[in-house]
């Protein structure tokens, strides 16, 4: 017999897995932001755009299947956040509502706006969905100000609903090295994908910087956070109590998840290095399978361990665990049976990817008639 | 409880909500339709070999990409809307409804995205075969998206396969399958897929009837034609076909909206079916609504009984029957009565609660065993929970002129695009249909109505379920996100301005790939 606390630990690992694949093909996003200061002429921004212009679905979908799974899994949280932090997620929607026609139209004939407009859309996009997603989900750890009354109608505390997480350097920390991720991730996929040398070497310079903007951001929200107190819950009364040095001890408690998150750090360093010092191409591999893991790490740091990954500071009594915010186990036990198809799903991306990976572009084919952004 | 509802917050609200879906709805159904037809044509391309067989789908396909885009650009917004919007319904139902949302994302939208890809940037790439399979898993990827959010959209028309849990104040699901076989589900996903291909083929048709007014591109002309009219016939049969079977389910699973949509107001036995009317004000009212009487009125005698019971002494409530109740004979209970069986249920719902407050375990048990695990209660007094949030009886009564007329436009034109696509079929195998210009003319002028017809049969599901958002269980009130009605109305002109300028790009730019044609269209 399946026990609903596993299978709301089961869940809580499906949705930190897609955060973690939802961070990784950011480097569309972080390529997008790009688009105007990497490329040197004409030819590499459109190799550029349609290197990321063939992935963006993905990540796209990846939001819109986290979103949907959420809902699913955790339908108190989607009520919560989105109903309550509204302009925040209203800020992020739209930003992906942009992108999705920007890449279709940019290059077509008769497009009324022209292709600077979409462009320039894209680079909103490119900037401001990793960020803002990146401070969304550093409340997860630091907290929002919101209460629940007893039918779970939400109130939010301030009237900037969820903009006020722009105010605590933690949430920027996270946010701005979301975005410095995707942006080194999106260099290395270049690297990876299109033959050009002069674009490669633009990509290679820009790696440093992008690489240690990245890494002093994100120090500094994880040590902050290590030295931050957190909620705990406990089964008795009262309930959901303060505990300092919270997220260190979720890590010292959980050694595996400790285990998974290094592995997951040193594998995105590694694919920086052997890019930086040796030239390889293959960073992508590297630095891509590690933010996966990582971010996989931080969703269990997060959720697990009696943690509320939905803190509320105003009340905690309100704060959401996995276990008071999830569907019933009806339907988790439901929805676990569709969660076996996902290996066959990322079976057929992974085939699909390759087929059309399997030869570089260049600037050549930029020149060609045929299916281009 | 909510104590003070700002409506002009609800208003604003839906009046989001329609706008976004509207705009969504512009899109998804030639998305539907579209990526079947371009698959046959590229099957006959792959058997024959032939070179122009292979321009002419790639200019549709063009066509679908530029559809496409926007159709998700959309869409993102309408999920997460639940969410931001109404908050309150997605806690309230988001054991049953968040399933099929996460479904259709893992089940088809990657279905979907992978494979479009392949469709878009494959072609020298793959061999043609798998090239071929991408385009139909795309057309199949399609129809799963919209089956599970016809599911979902199902289960508010008509909530099955759920019960109320107390403990979380919520409905939580006890049966996958009944939420996916609910009867409204099966007749919603059939009619709207079938609706797709109907205004795909009248896309292709008239766009191909305008190349031959042009006298341009007469070889794929032709031929898209005869592909659109035969796949166009079948559709627009099944369409009517599945159309009826919605109305059928509706006369009893949705009485008031079935009874708006017809106008009837009042119950009788050998009711007429109205083939077309015009309505007008009447003097008489049901509480502070006024009844609408007919200026004008086509009726075919008893077939509104015929086709809800099967014969003409079928009694047919009309709205008033249905607001009023007919205790004695006919056993319909008046929405009064609702309202006070309602009341009784949430004045339970609120004691069991303020006994968990107080921790009192001797009345939670009580409460729990003489009400919840009562088969009786649940079934007669649970299940008008909702109307505990109606002011007045008149309030469960839909706006009958919006219901009325969509359905009748619908059905209208429904039959119409039967008579268009016939002719087609005839006059193109008869080898003249370059020569009447008049009739070109026809399938031209008949892609908008094709989108009025659709947008029309949404109006009618979702108009005619007002005032719930989720029958019988939950007002729409009682669903929307506690924000101020300044933000929503914000977002409101936003989301109006945002995907206005998008729509005018899109059509801008379909018409100069139409205009361009597919003889420059380079392999
Ligand atoms: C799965 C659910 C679902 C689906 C598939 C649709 N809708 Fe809907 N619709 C809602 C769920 C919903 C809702 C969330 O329940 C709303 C918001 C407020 C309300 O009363 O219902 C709504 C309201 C709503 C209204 C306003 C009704 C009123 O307030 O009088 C219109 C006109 C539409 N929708 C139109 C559409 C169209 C054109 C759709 C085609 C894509 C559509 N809906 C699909
Ligand atoms: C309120 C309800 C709806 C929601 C929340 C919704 C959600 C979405 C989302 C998030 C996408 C983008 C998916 C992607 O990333 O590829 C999308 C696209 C799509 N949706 Fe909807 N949708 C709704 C209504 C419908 C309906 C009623 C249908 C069909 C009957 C439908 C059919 C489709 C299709 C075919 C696409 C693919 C893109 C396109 O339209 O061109 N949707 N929808
Ligand atoms: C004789 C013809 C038709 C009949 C009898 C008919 C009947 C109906 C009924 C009763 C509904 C409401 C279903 C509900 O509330 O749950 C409906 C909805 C709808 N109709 Fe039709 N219809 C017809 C033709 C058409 C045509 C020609 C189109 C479009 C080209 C169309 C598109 C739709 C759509 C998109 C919906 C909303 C989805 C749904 O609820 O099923 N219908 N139709």
């Amino acid at each position: 017999m399946i026990s609903y606390v596993f299978l709301q630990h089961y869940w809580w690992m499906i949705i930190s897995l897609l955060a973690g694949l939802l961070v990784f093909l950011m480097f569309v996003q972080g390529g997008q932001s790009m688009i105007f200061s990497l490329p040197g002429n004409e030819t590499q921004k459109k190799m550029l755009v349609n290197a990321m212009g063939r992935k963006w679905e993905f990540t796209f979908t990846t939001l819109v299947t986290f979103g949907g799974a959420f809902f699913a899994s955790f339908p108190l949280f989607y009520a919560t956040s989105f109903g309550g932090a509204y302009w925040v997620w209203i800020a992020i929607l739209f930003s992906f509502v942009i992108q999705a026609v920007a890449y279709e139209y940019r290059s077509k004939p008769a497009n009324v706006f022209g292709q600077k407009t979409f462009d320039i859309f894209l680079l909103i996009n490119g900037a401001l969905g990793p960020f803002l997603i990146g401070t969304a989900v550093a409340t997860f750890f630091t907290g929002s100000n919101f209460s629940l009354d007893y039918m779970n109608s939400v109130k939010w505390g301030t009237g900037w609903h969820g903009l006020e997480a722009l105010l605590d350097a933690r949430n920027i920390a996270l946010g701005l090295a979301v975005l410095f991720l995707a942006r080194t991730n999106g260099l290395l996929y270049i690297l990876n994908t299109i033959d050009d040398d002069d674009l490669s070497a633009r990509s290679a310079k820009r790696l440093i910087v992008n690489a240690v903007c990245f890494l002093v951001f994100f120090l500094f929200f994880l040590v902050t956070l290590m030295l931050s107190a957190g909620l705990t819950f406990t089964s008795g009364a009262p309930g959901i109590v303060v505990e300092h040095y919270k997220y260190l001890h979720n890590f010292i408690q959980m050694p595996a998840v400790l285990i998974i998150f290094l592995a997951g750090v040193i594998a995105v360093i590694a694919g920086i290095g052997i890019t930086v010092f040796q030239g390889s191409r293959k960073g992508i591999w590297y630095t891509g399978a590690g933010t996966v893991v990582t971010v996989f790490a931080l969703f269990l740091v997060a959720g697990f361990n009696n943690s509320t990954f939905y803190p509320s500071v105003s009340d905690f009594r309100s704060s959401l665990t996995i276990y008071n915010a999830s569907s019933s186990y009806f339907t988790l036990k439901t929805m676990m049976y569709v969660s076996f198809i996902i290996p066959f799903v990322a079976a057929y991306i992974w085939y699909a990817w390759k087929a059309i990976n399997k030869s570089k572009i260049t600037s050549g084919e930029m020149n060609e008639e045929g299916p281009l952004y | 409880m909510i104590e003070h509802l700002d409506m002009s917050l609800v208003d604003w609200s839906r009046a989001q909500f329609a706008l976004t879906a509207i705009y969504h709805w512009i899109f998804v159904p030639l998305t539907l339709g579209l990526s079947f037809l371009i698959a046959i044509m590229e099957t006959i391309y792959v058997r024959t070999g032939n070179e122009e067989w292979k321009k002419l789908t790639r200019f549709w396909m063009t066509l679908f990409g530029i559809n496409f885009a926007i159709g998700i650009a959309t869409g993102i917004i309408l999920e997460f809307e639940f969410g931001t919007n109404w908050s309150n319904y997605s806690w309230f139902v988001g054991d049953i409804f968040g399933a099929p949302l996460a479904i259709e994302g893992i089940l088809a939208f990657f279905l979907e995205s992978t494979f479009v890809a392949v469709m878009f940037f494959g072609w020298n790439k793959v061999s043609k075969k798998f090239h071929l399979t991408s385009t139909w898993l795309v057309a199949v990827g399609a129809n799963l998206s919209a089956l599970w959010i016809l599911v979902a959209n199902a289960w508010m028309q008509n909530p099955v396969g759920m019960i109320f849990n107390p403990d979380t104040a919520r409905n939580e699901m006890v049966s996958f399958w009944a939420v996916l076989f609910n009867p409204v589900a099966v007749d919603k996903f059939l009619h709207t897929i079938f609706s797709g291909f109907l205004l795909a083929s009248i896309f292709v048709l008239g766009i191909s009837a305008w190349f031959l007014l042009k006298k341009r591109e007469g070889w794929m002309a032709k031929r898209s034609i005869l592909i659109a009219a035969i796949f166009g016939l079948v559709s627009s049969l099944t369409v009517v076909f599945t159309g009826d079977n919605s109305a059928r389910t509706i006369a009893s699973v949705q009485p008031v909206k079935f009874a708006a949509m017809e106008a009837h107001y009042y119950g009788s036995e050998n009711a007429g079916l109205t083939a077309f009317g015009v309505l007008k004000k009447s003097d008489k009212k049901i509480g502070e609504k006024e009844i609408l009487d007919f200026s004008f009125r086509i009726k075919i005698p008893g077939f509104l009984s015929i086709m809800t019971g099967g014969d003409k002494n079928t009694y047919v409530p009309g709205i008033k029957d249905l607001v009023y109740g007919e205790e004695d004979s006919r056993q319909i209970l008046s929405v009064a009565d609702k309202i006070r069986q309602g009341i009784f249920a949430r004045d339970v719902l609120n004691d069991y609660k303020r006994a968990i407050m107080f921790n009192d375990t001797e009345q939670i048990r009580v409460i729990k065993k003489q009400y919840f695990q009562d088969k009786k209660f649940m079934n007669e007094n649970f299940r008008y929970f909702g109307y505990a949030s109606l002011m007045k009886p008149e309030d469960a009564v839909p706006n009958v002129a919006l219901s009325f007329y969509s359905f009748h436009l619908m059905v209208m034109l429904g039959f119409f695009f039967i008579l268009v696509f016939a002719a087609s079929v005839f006059l193109v195998l008869k080898g003249s249909i370059s020569k009447h210009r008049w009739f070109l003319w026809i399938a031209l002028l008949s892609i908008p109505l094709a989108y009025i017809a659709s947008e029309a049969g949404w109006v009618l599901t979702e108009a005619g379920r007002q005032p719930w958002i989720i029958q019988d269980l939950m007002p729409v009130t009682r669903g929307v996100s506690q924000i101020s009605a300044s933000s929503v109305m914000t977002t409101f002109i936003l989301f109006a301005i945002l995907f206005t300028a998008l729509l005018i790009a899109e059509v801008s730019i379909m018409l100069r790939q139409i205009k361009t044609g597919p003889k420059h269209q380079e392999d």
